[in-house]
């Protein structure tokens, strides 16, 4: 056994993941590389937000009322402050209160949605692998919360959460409400999607391989199953984020989101119309550009990861 | 009849760009096919045999082009025919069976309307003669009842009974030239013996000319009057049924058929050859065939591979099998 | 020689109405398939029994019975003497399972495309937490790959090189009986030749026992030692190889030699086989072959024929003889 010769080192990950078709698809599609840049920026900001932010937007000491409705980029008439990108009716940075915006809004989206990829991944393959009873009842729950808009769904929760938690406690517990709401609302496509790939899976050979070898039904859809149904499940999720922060935004633009002591960019949408008609505009739309952008680029590179996961259309 | 075959393959070159380079599944081919006459072209997977029929009936998958040589149907160029050109001519002039029947039959339109319609498309007659001429064709490919049956969605037949649909689809509208594509590779023994024998009746009795693309030896044996053997794209050998399969000369097709089950009958181990086809990608140089055969020298793995014209008109190989030196070497 | 596998009055009926709203409002009965219909035989240690026929005779659902992935509706199936579906010792059933492995149809859906050749090899070792190092090495090596191979992923191989490291996936666990689905179906024509001299080679190396499911009588002749041919769910005839070749007794069986394509049958006209398999939901009644029958008479559509010995040959038919 001794003399066996050394297999040949094989190639390390990185090298790999550079040569593989996915990211060979990535850099030969613009659109994709664009879309990713503009991503990474905005997170980075958002992430180093204390570190690059020119104000804390949030510490009162820091405030000052006299700097209130400064234009972009030009001098305050009292202070002779200068804000890249104005400030609002209390005073507040736009640029910085964005950028904590984000934030909240990125952290409300990606824990959204990994709760909404948790349950709509284990549901669905459940729902596909067991078959039977345990399918016909998650699969009608989902068709009937696909009866409901989402953004309703994800109201109602709200209100419910809202209801049950006492009030000293609602600011604080604002944030996971939202989580809690939109990820429920939105686990359905998931559940729907692994199902269906898992149909598929479910009756290829190895499968059986792996039942004959004497391996549990939890132990295949685990280590045997759920590898294969991922490319759907990325895809999905990627689509799902940008849905997610736009979900947020909305709730908050209603009102029933995060709080205006933790603004999200929809919070500071909702702040920053109520100037829109007296000339104050920036604080409306470089909010509101922002959440564009992000949202944007994110659908982009969910169509662009649809397209180049997909065998049909390589 | 004339001279001039119904289909004239001259030197065909199919290429697909991929970002590994130039793949080319179809490399300077070329063969006819005579009225009446069965051509029948084997190969394993990856030969390249489906690739030939779909470049000649116009139906390559982009990126897959045909870059060089010409292809005649009766005499007239049909290689650079626009995409509405090549439309008209599959069902007037060509015909076309693929391996699953479903794929070339329309889920939503009856049996019949999918006949008349091809029929009024490229002949002149009126609706009822369609109909009528619909039901004639269903009758001739032995479809019991089928003035009854015509009304039928095509999954109410099974499956040996819908290829019957689609040889009359294919022959419906009096074709020159039929490409047969694996045409029983999904069905059952005894069904693939009821189909091939309608095949074989229909074309002999029209005169229609037949491409039989397949990857089984005993088909071809039984159905082919000439055989085309490809391998990595090319040509291996060509020729006479009889002569080929009982007496290659290409070290291919010899290997091939030696290491059928009943080609070793009595043996305890089957014949075989080693390896496996090469990946279009990797292509040896020299001969195509030279790593898996065993009279390889070094002419076969530095000269550019040898193309049929350019060694004994048969066999595309420097060292063409004689029959005197393969029995020595069974000796 | 004794028998290693014995199938006994084997049946297996599936149930494939529509979901009960829809019988319930289309007011359509259940409907059952006869998949597998009253079939006995015996397998020999070390011996290659082969089940041949048409779609819908039934044979990939006995192998997939032998195995376990699908349980008989009646009758039994005793691998070394212990029958799978009514044992209740555990470590018996544990044991008889490690014994018999299955070589599938297809290679390409038959490996986790997500894993390395190494863990799909040693998966049934390690399913029982049993020492696994080396092994995949070891057993590469003995398909013909090489042990390198085994950091490789599924993708990276050919067709036949596949259905090597599925039989080597099959010979982890030291099994005495292994089930061939098909097992070179997706092949071609010369690495058909590769894999069936793999399989014999191990069968007189390991002194295996391979159950051979195929409808291809040029394969089964080659490897057969024994054969059983099914129609419709039901075994029709069953002799040793040679036998069974050069003196057919069922109608059905001469009609199978007689369709299939012969590589010597220079313009050969047969005549085409009349009709089609019947619907498995709704066989005919008597002889499932009756009415496909040259010999058939009135009888063949009322009795179902029983099982009769004729020479070395048995044979379900009241007319042959």
């Amino acid at each position: 056994m001794t003399d066996t010769p050394i297999p040949p080192a094989p190639p390390s990950r990185l090298r790999r993941a550079w040569e593989s078709d996915l990211f060979w698809s990535f850099r030969h599609a613009p659109v994709a590389m664009a879309s990713s840049f503009v991503v990474i920026v905005l997170i980075l900001g958002a992430v180093l937000a204390p570190l690059i932010a020119p104000h804390d937007p949030f510490s009162p000491g820091t405030l000052n009322l006299m700097n209130g409705f400064t234009p972009p980029g030009q001098a305050n008439a009292m202070t002779g402050d200068i804000f890249l990108l104005g400030t609002d009716d209390q005073g507040r940075d736009v640029f910085s209160t964005i950028l904590y915006g984000m934030r909240i809004s990125l952290f409300v989206g990606f824990s959204a949605v990994l709760l909404a990829m948790v349950l709509g991944v284990t549901l669905g393959l459940l729902a596909g692998y067991v078959g039977g009873w345990t399918e016909t009842i998650i699969m009608r729950i989902a068709d009937v919360q696909l009866t409901f808009p989402a953004i309703l769904v994800a109201m109602l929760i709200f209100g419910i959460a809202k209801g049950i938690t006492p009030p000293e406690y609602r600011d604080e517990m604002a944030i996971w409400v939202l989580i809690l709401a939109i990820g429920l609302s939105d686990w359905v496509q998931f559940a729907r999607v692994v199902r269906g790939a898992t149909l598929v899976e479910k009756n290829k050979e190895y499968i059986q391989a792996a039942r004959l070898i004497g391996r549990t039904p939890f132990s295949i859809m685990l280590r045997h199953i759920l590898p294969n149904v991922l490319n759907p499940v990325l895809v999905i999720a990627t689509i799902s984020l940008a849905l997610a922060i736009i979900a947020e935004a909305t709730l908050s633009f209603l009102g029933v989101g995060a709080p205006p002591t933790k603004p999200s960019l929809g919070t500071l949408i909702r702040i920053g119309q109520e100037f829109m008609f007296s000339g104050e505009w920036w604080i409306l739309i470089f909010p509101a550009v922002t959440l564009l952008a992000l949202a944007l680029s994110i659908n982009l590179l969910g169509d662009w990861l649809r397209d180049a996961l997909n065998p049909r259309l390589r | 009849m004339t001279d001039t075959p119904v289909l004239s393959v001259r030197n065909l070159v199919v290429e697909i760009p991929t970002r590994h380079g130039l793949l080319r599944p179809v490399d300077d081919v070329s063969y006819d096919i005579e009225a009446g006459e069965i051509l029948g072209v084997v190969g394993e997977s990856g030969a390249g045999k489906s690739m030939t029929g779909n470049a000649v009936i116009g139906l390559l998958d982009p990126p897959a082009r045909i870059t060089s040589g010409e292809i005649l149907l009766s005499g007239q160029p049909i290689h650079n025919l626009g995409r509405s050109a090549l439309r008209r001519l599959r069902g007037k002039k060509m015909g076309m069976i693929f391996q699953d029947p479903l794929t070339s039959l329309n889920p939503l339109l009856t049996v019949g309307e999918q006949l008349s319609e091809t029929i009024r498309e490229h002949l002149d007659v009126s609706h009822d003669q369609a109909r009528k001429r619909a039901v004639a064709a269903l009758e001739e490919v032995g479809i019991p009842a089928a003035s009854a049956r015509i009304n039928s969605y095509p999954h109410e037949f099974s499956g040996g009974m819908r290829q019957r649909v689609v040889i009359a689809l294919a022959l419906c509208a009096e074709p020159d030239l039929v490409i047969a594509d694996e045409p029983t590779t999904a069905l059952d023994v005894s069904v693939q013996a009821q189909i091939m024998a309608l095949l074989k009746r229909l074309c002999r009795e029209r005169g229609v000319a037949v491409m039989l693309v397949t990857h089984d030896m005993g088909v071809i044996a039984e159905a082919a009057d000439r055989v085309a053997v490809m391998y990595a794209g090319r040509l291996a050998e060509l020729g006479g049924v009889r002569e080929v399969l009982t007496n290659a000369r290409h070290p291919y097709t010899d290997g091939l058929m030696a290491s059928t089950p009943l080609a070793s009958a009595g043996l305890k181990r089957l014949r075989q050859i080693p390896g496996a086809m090469p990946r279009l990608g990797a292509l040896p140089t020299g001969c195509a065939f030279h790593p898996r055969c065993e009279y390889a020298q070094d002419r076969c793995r530095k000269d550019p591979g040898p193309t049929i014209d350019s060694c004994d008109g048969r066999a595309a190989c420097w060292f063409p099998l004689a029959t005197d030196r393969k029995e020595e070497a069974q000796a | 020689m004794s028998a290693i596998i014995k199938v006994e009055h084997l049946t297996r009926v599936f149930d494939v109405s529509k979901p009960l709203l829809n019988r319930v409002i289309e007011r359509l009965p259940r409907a059952l398939l006869t998949a597998v219909s009253d079939v006995s035989f015996e397998i020999e240690e070390n011996s290659v029994y082969a089940l041949v026929g048409e779609s819908g005779s039934g044979k990939s659902t006995i192998g997939k019975i032998m195995v376990g992935l699908v349980a008989p509706t009646e009758g039994s199936v005793q691998i070394s003497g212990v029958d799978l579906a009514s044992e209740t010792d555990a470590a018996k059933i544990e044991a008889v399972r490690s014994e018999i492995q299955m070589i599938f149809q297809d290679p390409f859906a038959s490996l986790n495309p997500r894993w390395r050749v190494r863990d799909v090899i040693a998966e049934p070792v390690a399913a029982k937490g049993g020492d696994t190092t080396g092994l995949a090495e070891k057993l590469l090596e003995q398909v013909g790959l090489s042990a390198a191979d085994a950091g490789k992923y599924p993708h990276e191989f050919s067709g036949g090189q596949r259905q090597r490291i599925c039989i080597a996936r099959a010979l982890a666990s030291n099994p005495r009986i292994i089930v061939c689905d098909e097992p070179t179906s997706a092949l071609d024509v010369s690495v058909q030749a590769q894999v069936l001299n793999l399989m014999s080679d191990l069968r007189e190396e390991l002194g295996l026992t391979y159950l051979f499911i195929s409808h291809d009588l040029t394969v089964v002749q080659h490897m057969a030692d024994r054969i059983g041919v099914l129609y419709l769910g039901r075994l029709v005839e069953e002799a040793p190889r040679d036998v069974l070749f050069n003196d057919p007794k069922h109608p059905y069986t001469q009609m199978l030699f007689a369709a299939a394509p012969k590589m010597d049958g220079f313009g050969r006209e047969i005549e085409a086989p009349k009709g089609e398999i019947p619907d498995a939901i709704n066989p005919p009644t008597g002889c499932a072959f009756h009415p496909r029958c040259p010999l058939a008479v009135e009888r063949c559509s009322r009795e179902r024929p029983e099982m009769r010995n004729i020479g070395k040959t048995r044979v379900a038919c009241h007319m042959a003889e």
